[in-house]
Protein backbone atom coordinates (compact mmCIF):
# COMPACT_ATOMS: atom_id res chain seq x y z
CA UNK A 1 0.00 0.00 0.00
CA UNK A 2 2.51 2.71 1.28
CA UNK A 3 4.72 1.07 -1.37
CA UNK A 4 2.11 1.89 -3.89
CA UNK A 5 2.38 5.37 -3.27
CA UNK A 6 6.29 5.33 -3.17
CA UNK A 7 6.24 4.39 -6.35
CA UNK A 8 3.45 7.16 -7.97
CA UNK A 9 5.86 9.59 -5.95
CA UNK A 10 8.90 8.88 -7.43
CA UNK A 11 7.34 8.82 -11.13
CA UNK A 12 5.37 11.83 -10.35
CA UNK A 13 9.17 13.39 -9.92
CA UNK A 14 10.59 11.74 -12.82
CA UNK A 15 7.73 12.43 -15.28
CA UNK A 16 8.54 15.65 -14.35
CA UNK A 17 12.09 16.31 -14.00
CA UNK A 18 12.85 14.36 -17.36
CA UNK A 19 10.88 17.02 -19.34
CA UNK A 20 11.60 20.16 -17.61
CA UNK A 21 15.48 18.61 -18.14
CA UNK A 22 14.66 18.33 -21.57
CA UNK A 23 13.71 22.30 -21.40
CA UNK A 24 16.78 23.45 -20.11
CA UNK A 25 18.89 21.22 -22.46
CA UNK A 26 16.95 22.61 -25.43
CA UNK A 27 17.20 26.36 -23.77
CA UNK A 28 21.10 25.17 -23.53
CA UNK A 29 21.34 24.60 -27.03
CA UNK A 30 19.41 27.03 -28.68
CA UNK A 31 20.69 30.12 -29.64
CA UNK A 32 19.35 33.68 -28.12
CA UNK A 33 18.55 36.92 -29.58
CA UNK A 34 15.32 38.47 -28.16
CA UNK A 35 14.57 41.85 -29.56
CA UNK A 36 11.83 43.81 -28.58
CA UNK A 37 9.65 43.17 -32.23
CA UNK A 38 10.56 39.86 -31.65
CA UNK A 39 9.60 39.86 -27.70
CA UNK A 40 6.04 41.59 -28.60
CA UNK A 41 2.76 39.58 -28.05
CA UNK A 42 1.46 38.57 -31.24
CA UNK A 43 -1.78 39.59 -32.37
CA UNK A 44 -1.90 39.07 -36.12
CA UNK A 45 0.77 41.86 -36.48
CA UNK A 46 -1.56 44.74 -34.94
CA UNK A 47 -0.53 46.36 -31.58
CA UNK A 48 -1.87 44.74 -28.85
CA UNK A 49 -5.19 47.15 -27.33
CA UNK A 50 -5.39 47.00 -23.59
CA UNK A 51 -4.93 44.74 -20.94
CA UNK A 52 -4.83 40.83 -21.97
CA UNK A 53 -6.84 39.49 -18.80
CA UNK A 54 -9.78 40.97 -20.12
CA UNK A 55 -13.63 40.48 -18.38
CA UNK A 56 -14.69 36.80 -20.15
CA UNK A 57 -18.10 35.25 -20.85
CA UNK A 58 -20.40 34.58 -17.68
CA UNK A 59 -21.47 31.21 -19.24
CA UNK A 60 -18.37 29.73 -18.46
CA UNK A 61 -18.80 30.10 -14.87
CA UNK A 62 -22.29 28.27 -15.21
CA UNK A 63 -20.57 25.44 -16.88
CA UNK A 64 -18.17 25.09 -13.77
CA UNK A 65 -20.93 25.19 -11.16
CA UNK A 66 -22.93 22.29 -13.23
CA UNK A 67 -19.91 20.31 -13.66
CA UNK A 68 -19.03 20.87 -10.24
CA UNK A 69 -22.18 19.25 -9.12
CA UNK A 70 -21.97 16.56 -11.58
CA UNK A 71 -18.76 15.41 -10.68
CA UNK A 72 -19.13 15.69 -6.71
CA UNK A 73 -21.79 13.08 -7.63
CA UNK A 74 -19.77 10.85 -9.80
CA UNK A 75 -17.19 10.77 -6.84
CA UNK A 76 -19.73 9.83 -4.39
CA UNK A 77 -20.26 7.04 -6.78
CA UNK A 78 -17.17 5.77 -6.81
CA UNK A 79 -17.55 3.80 -3.18
CA UNK A 80 -21.17 2.64 -4.13
CA UNK A 81 -19.68 0.91 -7.48
CA UNK A 82 -17.01 -0.77 -5.60
CA UNK A 83 -19.32 -2.46 -3.06
CA UNK A 84 -21.70 -3.11 -6.38
CA UNK A 85 -21.33 -6.76 -5.33
CA UNK A 86 -21.84 -7.25 -2.13
CA UNK A 87 -25.23 -5.20 -2.33
CA UNK A 88 -28.68 -6.09 -2.30
CA UNK A 89 -31.34 -4.92 -4.61
CA UNK A 90 -33.16 -2.21 -2.14
CA UNK A 91 -29.08 -0.75 -1.56
CA UNK A 92 -29.19 -0.61 -5.15
CA UNK A 93 -32.37 1.09 -5.18
CA UNK A 94 -30.83 4.05 -3.43
CA UNK A 95 -28.39 5.03 -5.61
CA UNK A 96 -30.32 4.92 -8.35
CA UNK A 97 -33.08 7.28 -6.63
CA UNK A 98 -29.63 9.22 -5.84
CA UNK A 99 -29.02 9.61 -9.03
CA UNK A 100 -32.34 10.09 -10.64
CA UNK A 101 -32.32 13.57 -8.07
CA UNK A 102 -29.49 14.28 -9.93
CA UNK A 103 -31.02 13.83 -13.19
CA UNK A 104 -33.87 15.48 -12.31
CA UNK A 105 -31.37 18.64 -11.70
CA UNK A 106 -29.60 18.12 -15.05
CA UNK A 107 -32.85 18.44 -16.66
CA UNK A 108 -34.13 21.31 -14.99
CA UNK A 109 -30.93 22.89 -16.10
CA UNK A 110 -31.87 22.30 -19.86
CA UNK A 111 -35.24 23.20 -19.60
CA UNK A 112 -33.98 26.55 -18.25
CA UNK A 113 -31.89 27.17 -20.83
CA UNK A 114 -28.69 27.59 -18.74
CA UNK A 115 -26.78 25.32 -20.99
CA UNK A 116 -28.16 26.88 -24.04
CA UNK A 117 -24.71 27.85 -25.72
CA UNK A 118 -25.24 32.01 -26.61
CA UNK B 1 10.21 -17.79 -10.28
CA UNK B 2 9.86 -16.31 -13.87
CA UNK B 3 11.95 -17.44 -16.65
CA UNK B 4 13.58 -15.20 -19.27
CA UNK B 5 11.77 -16.48 -22.34
CA UNK B 6 8.20 -16.12 -20.91
CA UNK B 7 8.77 -13.05 -18.79
CA UNK B 8 11.32 -11.05 -19.33
CA UNK B 9 10.70 -8.51 -17.07
CA UNK B 10 9.64 -10.26 -14.57
CA UNK B 11 13.02 -12.07 -14.46
CA UNK B 12 15.15 -8.93 -14.90
CA UNK B 13 13.29 -7.31 -12.24
CA UNK B 14 14.16 -10.80 -9.68
CA UNK B 15 17.48 -10.19 -11.34
CA UNK B 16 18.07 -6.59 -10.26
CA UNK B 17 16.91 -7.04 -6.82
CA UNK B 18 18.89 -10.31 -6.16
CA UNK B 19 21.93 -7.79 -6.94
CA UNK B 20 21.62 -5.69 -5.23
CA UNK B 21 20.60 -7.61 -2.43
CA UNK B 22 23.50 -9.84 -2.78
CA UNK B 23 25.87 -6.35 -2.51
CA UNK B 24 24.72 -6.20 1.04
CA UNK B 25 22.49 -2.98 0.97
CA UNK B 26 19.24 -3.07 3.18
CA UNK B 27 15.76 -3.97 2.15
CA UNK B 28 14.99 -0.20 2.14
CA UNK B 29 17.32 1.01 -0.40
CA UNK B 30 17.22 -1.96 -3.00
CA UNK B 31 13.42 -1.48 -3.22
CA UNK B 32 13.42 2.47 -3.46
CA UNK B 33 16.75 1.99 -6.36
CA UNK B 34 14.34 -1.01 -7.90
CA UNK B 35 11.21 1.81 -8.44
CA UNK B 36 13.46 4.43 -9.32
CA UNK B 37 14.53 2.72 -12.12
CA UNK B 38 11.42 0.84 -13.22
CA UNK B 39 9.96 4.29 -13.10
CA UNK B 40 12.47 5.76 -15.29
CA UNK B 41 12.13 3.02 -17.59
CA UNK B 42 8.47 3.55 -17.70
CA UNK B 43 8.79 7.05 -18.25
CA UNK B 44 11.94 7.04 -20.86
CA UNK B 45 10.62 4.59 -22.65
CA UNK B 46 6.84 6.88 -22.82
CA UNK B 47 8.98 9.36 -24.00
CA UNK B 48 10.84 7.89 -26.24
CA UNK B 49 7.91 5.97 -27.43
CA UNK B 50 6.53 9.13 -28.86
CA UNK B 51 8.94 9.72 -31.50
CA UNK B 52 7.10 6.54 -33.10
CA UNK B 53 3.57 7.49 -32.36
CA UNK B 54 4.36 10.78 -34.30
CA UNK B 55 5.84 8.87 -37.15
CA UNK B 56 2.70 6.52 -37.16
CA UNK B 57 0.27 9.75 -36.95
CA UNK B 58 1.75 11.40 -39.46
CA UNK B 59 2.21 8.52 -41.88
CA UNK B 60 -1.71 7.63 -40.79
CA UNK B 61 -3.02 10.64 -41.53
CA UNK B 62 -1.01 11.13 -44.79
CA UNK B 63 -2.70 7.79 -46.12
CA UNK B 64 -6.11 9.04 -45.11
CA UNK B 65 -6.20 12.50 -46.74
CA UNK B 66 -4.51 10.36 -49.73
CA UNK B 67 -0.93 11.75 -49.25
CA UNK B 68 2.15 10.27 -49.01
CA UNK B 69 3.31 11.14 -45.18
CA UNK B 70 7.09 11.32 -44.58
CA UNK B 71 9.20 8.92 -46.85
CA UNK B 72 12.61 10.72 -47.07
CA UNK B 73 14.27 10.22 -43.81
CA UNK B 74 14.99 6.62 -43.54
CA UNK B 75 12.85 3.94 -44.57
CA UNK B 76 8.83 5.01 -45.42
CA UNK B 77 10.28 8.45 -43.40
CA UNK B 78 10.19 6.33 -40.01
CA UNK B 79 13.34 8.40 -39.13
CA UNK B 80 11.69 11.28 -39.17
CA UNK B 81 10.45 12.27 -35.96
CA UNK B 82 14.08 11.77 -34.75
CA UNK B 83 15.23 14.29 -37.20
CA UNK B 84 12.71 16.54 -36.34
CA UNK B 85 13.49 16.33 -32.38
CA UNK B 86 17.10 17.13 -33.07
CA UNK B 87 16.33 20.27 -35.09
CA UNK B 88 13.62 21.61 -32.67
CA UNK B 89 16.11 21.41 -29.30
CA UNK B 90 18.50 23.97 -31.23
CA UNK B 91 15.23 26.15 -31.69
CA UNK B 92 14.87 29.40 -29.66
CA UNK B 93 12.81 30.21 -27.34
CA UNK B 94 10.95 33.46 -28.08
CA UNK B 95 9.67 34.66 -24.60
CA UNK B 96 6.98 37.17 -25.14
CA UNK B 97 7.49 40.33 -23.19
CA UNK B 98 5.06 40.40 -19.85
CA UNK B 99 4.41 36.79 -19.43
CA UNK B 100 4.11 35.30 -15.91
CA UNK B 101 7.37 33.36 -16.73
CA UNK B 102 6.10 30.43 -13.71
CA UNK B 103 3.46 29.40 -15.00
CA UNK B 104 3.83 29.93 -18.88
CA UNK B 105 7.34 28.06 -18.27
CA UNK B 106 5.68 25.15 -16.16
CA UNK B 107 2.45 24.52 -18.27
CA UNK B 108 4.39 22.45 -21.55
CA UNK B 109 6.03 20.31 -18.20
CA UNK B 110 2.95 19.84 -16.87
CA UNK B 111 0.91 18.76 -19.98
CA UNK B 112 3.45 16.35 -20.70
CA UNK B 113 3.43 14.62 -17.18
CA UNK B 114 0.28 14.30 -16.92
CA UNK B 115 0.27 11.93 -19.85
CA UNK B 116 3.02 9.99 -18.59
CA UNK B 117 1.75 9.57 -15.06
CA UNK B 118 -0.99 7.90 -16.50
CA UNK B 119 1.33 5.21 -17.41
CA UNK B 120 2.08 4.06 -13.95
CA UNK B 121 -0.46 2.03 -13.48
CA UNK B 122 -1.00 0.31 -16.63
CA UNK B 123 -0.64 -3.35 -16.48
CA UNK B 124 0.95 -4.27 -19.58
CA UNK B 125 1.34 -8.23 -18.55
CA UNK B 126 0.72 -9.90 -15.82
CA UNK B 127 4.26 -8.92 -13.73
CA UNK B 128 4.77 -5.77 -16.00
CA UNK B 129 3.60 -3.03 -14.63
CA UNK B 130 4.59 0.47 -12.77
CA UNK B 131 2.63 -0.13 -9.59
CA UNK B 132 -1.00 -2.09 -9.16
CA UNK B 133 -2.34 1.05 -6.92
CA UNK B 134 -6.15 -0.03 -5.78
CA UNK B 135 -7.79 3.01 -6.35
CA UNK B 136 -6.23 3.05 -10.10
CA UNK B 137 -9.26 4.43 -11.80
CA UNK B 138 -9.94 7.44 -9.01
CA UNK B 139 -6.00 7.86 -10.11
CA UNK B 140 -6.21 8.23 -13.92
CA UNK B 141 -9.19 10.59 -13.76
CA UNK B 142 -7.56 12.50 -10.61
CA UNK B 143 -4.19 12.74 -12.74
CA UNK B 144 -6.31 13.62 -16.22
CA UNK B 145 -7.54 16.42 -14.72
CA UNK B 146 -3.87 18.04 -14.24
CA UNK B 147 -3.49 17.88 -18.31
CA UNK B 148 -6.39 20.33 -18.04
CA UNK B 149 -4.27 22.32 -15.94
CA UNK B 150 -1.58 22.81 -18.28
CA UNK B 151 -3.69 23.99 -20.63
CA UNK B 152 -5.06 26.62 -18.69
CA UNK B 153 -2.14 27.87 -17.30
CA UNK B 154 -0.49 28.32 -21.27
CA UNK B 155 -3.37 29.90 -21.15
CA UNK B 156 -3.20 32.28 -18.99
CA UNK B 157 0.35 32.75 -18.66
CA UNK B 158 1.21 34.01 -22.23
CA UNK B 159 -0.22 37.26 -21.70
CA UNK B 160 -1.76 37.09 -25.27
CA UNK B 161 -5.59 37.34 -25.53
CA UNK B 162 -5.78 35.10 -28.12
CA UNK B 163 -4.14 32.26 -25.90
CA UNK B 164 -6.58 33.20 -22.96
CA UNK B 165 -9.87 32.93 -25.92
CA UNK B 166 -8.31 29.28 -26.13
CA UNK B 167 -7.55 28.30 -22.45
CA UNK B 168 -11.35 29.28 -21.26
CA UNK B 169 -12.67 27.20 -24.47
CA UNK B 170 -10.51 24.44 -22.96
CA UNK B 171 -11.41 24.95 -19.44
CA UNK B 172 -15.67 24.58 -21.11
CA UNK B 173 -15.13 21.48 -22.83
CA UNK B 174 -12.47 19.56 -21.08
CA UNK B 175 -14.43 19.68 -17.83
CA UNK B 176 -17.91 19.43 -19.63
CA UNK B 177 -16.68 15.94 -21.02
CA UNK B 178 -15.17 14.65 -17.93
CA UNK B 179 -18.44 14.37 -16.43
CA UNK B 180 -19.69 11.30 -18.96
CA UNK B 181 -15.99 10.42 -19.15
CA UNK B 182 -16.00 9.61 -15.15
CA UNK B 183 -19.57 7.67 -14.98
CA UNK B 184 -19.06 6.00 -17.91
CA UNK B 185 -15.58 4.50 -16.21
CA UNK B 186 -17.90 3.69 -13.38
CA UNK B 187 -19.48 0.58 -15.14
CA UNK B 188 -15.88 -1.14 -15.40
CA UNK B 189 -15.55 -0.65 -11.62
CA UNK B 190 -19.10 -1.93 -11.12
CA UNK B 191 -19.05 -4.98 -13.00
CA UNK B 192 -15.42 -6.01 -11.55
CA UNK B 193 -15.72 -4.88 -8.05
CA UNK B 194 -12.62 -3.19 -8.20
CA UNK B 195 -10.44 0.33 -8.46
CA UNK B 196 -7.41 -1.95 -9.51
CA UNK B 197 -7.13 -1.94 -13.37
CA UNK B 198 -5.31 -5.68 -12.78
CA UNK B 199 -8.56 -6.43 -11.41
CA UNK B 200 -10.52 -4.73 -13.67
CA UNK B 201 -8.21 -6.94 -16.63
CA UNK B 202 -8.53 -10.32 -14.52
CA UNK B 203 -12.65 -10.11 -14.23
CA UNK B 204 -13.15 -9.60 -17.76
CA UNK B 205 -13.83 -13.14 -18.78
CA UNK B 206 -15.83 -11.47 -21.09
CA UNK B 207 -14.88 -7.79 -22.48
CA UNK B 208 -16.81 -4.99 -21.00
CA UNK B 209 -17.27 -3.53 -24.28
CA UNK B 210 -19.48 -6.33 -24.43
CA UNK B 211 -21.13 -6.08 -21.50
CA UNK B 212 -21.09 -2.42 -21.12
CA UNK B 213 -20.74 -1.30 -24.80
CA UNK B 214 -22.39 2.37 -24.47
CA UNK B 215 -20.02 3.11 -21.58
CA UNK B 216 -17.18 1.95 -23.96
CA UNK B 217 -18.63 4.25 -27.03
CA UNK B 218 -19.03 7.31 -24.13
CA UNK B 219 -15.64 6.64 -23.11
CA UNK B 220 -14.22 6.60 -26.27
CA UNK B 221 -15.71 9.69 -27.43
CA UNK B 222 -15.47 11.98 -24.59
CA UNK B 223 -11.64 10.60 -24.59
CA UNK B 224 -10.99 11.78 -27.84
CA UNK B 225 -12.38 15.41 -26.20
CA UNK B 226 -10.18 15.05 -23.11
CA UNK B 227 -7.58 14.79 -26.15
CA UNK B 228 -8.39 18.11 -27.59
CA UNK B 229 -8.02 16.81 -31.45
CA UNK B 230 -9.48 17.09 -34.52
CA UNK B 231 -13.56 16.84 -34.10
CA UNK B 232 -13.02 18.39 -30.45
CA UNK B 233 -10.48 20.91 -31.29
CA UNK B 234 -11.75 23.93 -30.45
CA UNK B 235 -9.28 25.30 -28.22
CA UNK B 236 -6.74 25.39 -30.55
CA UNK B 237 -8.99 26.24 -33.49
CA UNK B 238 -6.43 27.57 -36.04
CA UNK B 239 -9.04 29.46 -38.34
CA UNK B 240 -10.73 31.07 -35.16
CA UNK B 241 -8.07 31.87 -32.69
CA UNK B 242 -4.66 31.27 -34.06
CA UNK B 243 -4.10 28.46 -32.23
CA UNK B 244 -5.11 28.79 -28.76
CA UNK B 245 -3.40 28.57 -25.85
CA UNK B 246 -0.05 27.61 -27.48
CA UNK B 247 0.62 30.86 -29.82
CA UNK B 248 3.20 32.09 -27.40
CA UNK B 249 5.55 29.15 -27.32
CA UNK B 250 8.39 28.18 -29.61
CA UNK B 251 10.84 25.62 -29.45
CA UNK B 252 10.53 22.61 -27.71
CA UNK B 253 8.30 23.91 -25.34
CA UNK B 254 5.79 24.13 -27.87
CA UNK B 255 6.59 20.83 -28.93
CA UNK B 256 6.26 19.69 -25.39
CA UNK B 257 2.60 20.43 -25.86
CA UNK B 258 2.63 17.95 -29.20
CA UNK B 259 4.17 15.48 -27.36
CA UNK B 260 1.45 15.59 -24.33
CA UNK B 261 -1.09 15.25 -27.91
CA UNK B 262 0.32 12.38 -29.51
CA UNK B 263 1.00 10.04 -26.24
CA UNK B 264 -2.25 11.29 -24.81
CA UNK B 265 -3.90 9.53 -27.94
CA UNK B 266 -1.95 6.34 -27.48
CA UNK B 267 -2.84 6.72 -23.77
CA UNK B 268 -6.52 6.87 -24.13
CA UNK B 269 -6.29 3.69 -26.44
CA UNK B 270 -3.89 1.55 -24.24
CA UNK B 271 -6.97 2.73 -21.26
CA UNK B 272 -9.22 1.79 -23.64
CA UNK B 273 -8.32 -1.94 -24.26
CA UNK B 274 -7.02 -2.29 -20.03
CA UNK B 275 -10.49 -1.26 -19.67
CA UNK B 276 -13.05 -2.68 -21.84
CA UNK B 277 -11.42 -4.52 -24.12
CA UNK B 278 -9.44 -7.12 -21.74
CA UNK B 279 -5.85 -5.63 -21.41
CA UNK B 280 -3.41 -8.39 -21.99
CA UNK B 281 -6.05 -11.54 -21.53
CA UNK B 282 -6.08 -13.51 -24.64
CA UNK B 283 -5.25 -17.51 -25.30
CA UNK B 284 -2.23 -18.52 -23.09
CA UNK B 285 -1.70 -14.83 -21.59
CA UNK B 286 -1.38 -16.59 -18.06
CA UNK B 287 1.28 -19.17 -18.44
CA UNK B 288 3.73 -17.15 -21.37
CA UNK B 289 3.45 -13.33 -19.65
CA UNK B 290 5.01 -11.57 -22.72
CA UNK B 291 2.23 -12.81 -25.16
CA UNK B 292 0.04 -10.85 -22.88
CA UNK B 293 2.03 -7.71 -24.07
CA UNK B 294 1.30 -8.18 -27.53
CA UNK B 295 -1.85 -8.87 -27.13
CA UNK B 296 -2.38 -5.20 -25.93
CA UNK B 297 -0.17 -4.08 -28.07
CA UNK B 298 -2.51 -5.44 -30.53
CA UNK B 299 -5.69 -3.86 -29.24
CA UNK B 300 -4.17 -0.71 -28.50
CA UNK B 301 -3.24 -0.40 -32.70
CA UNK B 302 -6.40 -1.29 -33.52
CA UNK B 303 -8.40 1.42 -31.00
CA UNK B 304 -5.68 4.06 -31.77
CA UNK B 305 -6.22 3.40 -35.60
CA UNK B 306 -9.83 4.05 -34.93
CA UNK B 307 -8.97 7.56 -33.55
CA UNK B 308 -6.90 9.15 -35.77
CA UNK B 309 -9.35 7.83 -38.51
CA UNK B 310 -11.58 9.78 -36.61
CA UNK B 311 -9.31 12.61 -36.10
CA UNK B 312 -8.60 12.51 -39.61
CA UNK B 313 -12.29 12.26 -41.66
CA UNK B 314 -14.25 14.54 -39.61
CA UNK B 315 -14.58 18.68 -39.60
CA UNK B 316 -14.53 20.37 -36.39
CA UNK B 317 -18.16 20.96 -34.57
CA UNK B 318 -19.51 24.36 -33.51
CA UNK B 319 -19.11 24.75 -30.05
CA UNK B 320 -22.77 25.02 -29.56
CA UNK B 321 -23.02 21.56 -31.00
CA UNK B 322 -20.13 20.63 -28.85
CA UNK B 323 -21.82 21.19 -25.35
CA UNK B 324 -25.17 20.04 -26.64
CA UNK B 325 -23.71 16.59 -27.55
CA UNK B 326 -22.10 16.58 -23.99
CA UNK B 327 -24.59 17.76 -21.63
CA UNK B 328 -27.70 16.94 -23.42
CA UNK B 329 -26.77 13.72 -24.90
CA UNK B 330 -24.07 11.73 -23.51
CA UNK B 331 -24.53 13.17 -19.63
CA UNK B 332 -27.68 11.84 -19.49
CA UNK B 333 -26.73 8.71 -21.16
CA UNK B 334 -24.38 7.82 -18.79
CA UNK B 335 -26.13 8.11 -16.05
CA UNK B 336 -29.04 6.08 -17.54
CA UNK B 337 -26.56 3.34 -18.46
CA UNK B 338 -25.65 3.86 -14.73
CA UNK B 339 -28.70 3.11 -13.74
CA UNK B 340 -29.44 0.09 -16.20
CA UNK B 341 -26.68 -1.69 -15.57
CA UNK B 342 -27.27 -1.42 -11.92
CA UNK B 343 -30.73 -2.64 -11.48
CA UNK B 344 -30.71 -5.27 -14.51
CA UNK B 345 -27.06 -6.85 -13.54
CA UNK B 346 -28.68 -6.95 -9.35
CA UNK B 347 -32.46 -8.00 -10.55
CA UNK B 348 -31.18 -11.02 -12.37
CA UNK B 349 -28.37 -12.40 -9.93
CA UNK B 350 -31.26 -14.96 -8.34
CA UNK B 351 -32.23 -16.05 -12.16
CA UNK B 352 -28.64 -16.97 -13.16
CA UNK B 353 -27.36 -18.31 -9.93
CA UNK B 354 -29.12 -21.23 -10.45
CA UNK B 355 -26.72 -21.89 -13.77
CA UNK B 356 -23.53 -23.58 -14.90
CA UNK B 357 -20.91 -20.72 -14.77
CA UNK B 358 -20.33 -20.65 -18.90
CA UNK B 359 -24.46 -20.36 -19.20
CA UNK B 360 -24.63 -17.90 -16.74
CA UNK B 361 -21.78 -15.50 -18.68
CA UNK B 362 -23.75 -15.80 -22.04
CA UNK B 363 -26.83 -15.45 -20.24
CA UNK B 364 -25.53 -12.34 -18.33
CA UNK B 365 -23.81 -10.59 -21.32
CA UNK B 366 -26.68 -11.47 -23.52
CA UNK B 367 -29.25 -9.74 -20.79
CA UNK B 368 -26.53 -6.94 -19.92
CA UNK B 369 -26.26 -6.18 -24.13
CA UNK B 370 -30.15 -6.36 -24.45
CA UNK B 371 -30.68 -3.51 -21.55
CA UNK B 372 -27.78 -1.52 -23.15
CA UNK B 373 -30.00 -1.57 -26.70
CA UNK B 374 -32.83 -0.73 -24.40
CA UNK B 375 -31.66 2.55 -22.98
CA UNK B 376 -30.36 3.67 -26.25
CA UNK B 377 -33.32 2.88 -27.96
CA UNK B 378 -35.52 4.83 -25.32
CA UNK B 379 -32.99 7.99 -24.98
CA UNK B 380 -33.20 8.41 -28.92
CA UNK B 381 -36.43 10.20 -28.70
CA UNK B 382 -35.15 12.33 -25.68
CA UNK B 383 -32.11 12.96 -28.27
CA UNK B 384 -34.43 14.16 -30.99
CA UNK B 385 -36.01 16.62 -28.92
CA UNK B 386 -32.79 18.05 -27.26
CA UNK B 387 -30.82 18.74 -30.35
CA UNK B 388 -33.70 20.49 -32.06
CA UNK B 389 -34.67 18.05 -34.72
CA UNK B 390 -38.03 17.91 -32.99
CA UNK B 391 -39.55 20.48 -31.63
CA UNK B 392 -40.61 19.66 -27.62
CA UNK B 393 -44.25 18.18 -27.32
CA UNK B 394 -46.10 20.59 -26.19
CA UNK B 395 -47.86 20.23 -23.34
CA UNK B 396 -50.51 22.95 -22.77
CA UNK B 397 -52.49 23.93 -26.01
CA UNK B 398 -55.08 25.87 -25.00
CA UNK B 399 -54.74 29.37 -23.32
CA UNK B 400 -55.00 29.11 -19.34
CA UNK B 401 -57.47 31.03 -17.63
CA UNK B 402 -55.60 34.08 -16.00
CA UNK B 403 -56.60 35.27 -12.59
CA UNK B 404 -56.66 39.24 -13.44
CA UNK B 405 -57.78 40.30 -16.62
CA UNK B 406 -54.59 41.82 -18.96
CA UNK B 407 -56.63 45.06 -18.97
CA UNK B 408 -58.71 46.48 -16.29
CA UNK B 409 -62.06 47.72 -17.50
CA UNK B 410 -61.60 51.68 -17.15
CA UNK B 411 -64.02 53.33 -14.63
CA UNK B 412 -66.74 55.36 -16.79
CA UNK B 413 -67.02 58.90 -15.93
CA UNK B 414 -70.19 59.53 -13.44
CA UNK B 415 -70.41 55.81 -12.85
CA UNK B 416 -73.18 53.68 -13.84
CA UNK B 417 -76.79 54.02 -12.42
Amino acid sequence: MLNDWLYIGIFMVLSLFLPAAALVIAGILGPKKPSPIKNSTYECGIETVGDTWVQFKAQYYVYALVFLIFDVETIFLYPWALAYNQMTFFMIMEAVIFILILLGGLIYAIRKGVLEWQ
Amino acid sequence: MPVFPSDPYGFLTQWFNNLLLHQGLPETTVRLISFAVGSLILVLGSLLFCLLLIWAERKIGGRVQDRLGPNRVGPYGIVQAVADMMKIFTKEFVTPAGVDKVVYNLAPVLSVAAVIMIWAVIPFTITFFGTDLNVGVLYIVAVGGLAEMGIVMAGWGSNNKFALLGAFRAVAQLISYEVPMVVALLLPVMLSGSMKLSEIVRSQDVWYIITAPVAAAIFFITSLAENGRAPFDLMEAESEIVAGFNVEYSGLKFGFFFVGDFLHAFTIALLFSVLFLGGWRGPAADQIPILGFFYLGIKTAIVYFFGLLVRFSLPRFRIDQMMNLNWKMLTPLSLGILIATALVDKGSANLLSSMAPTARLIVRSIILVLANVLVVWSFSDIFDVALGKRPRPVVALEPRPVARPEQPPTPTEGGTP
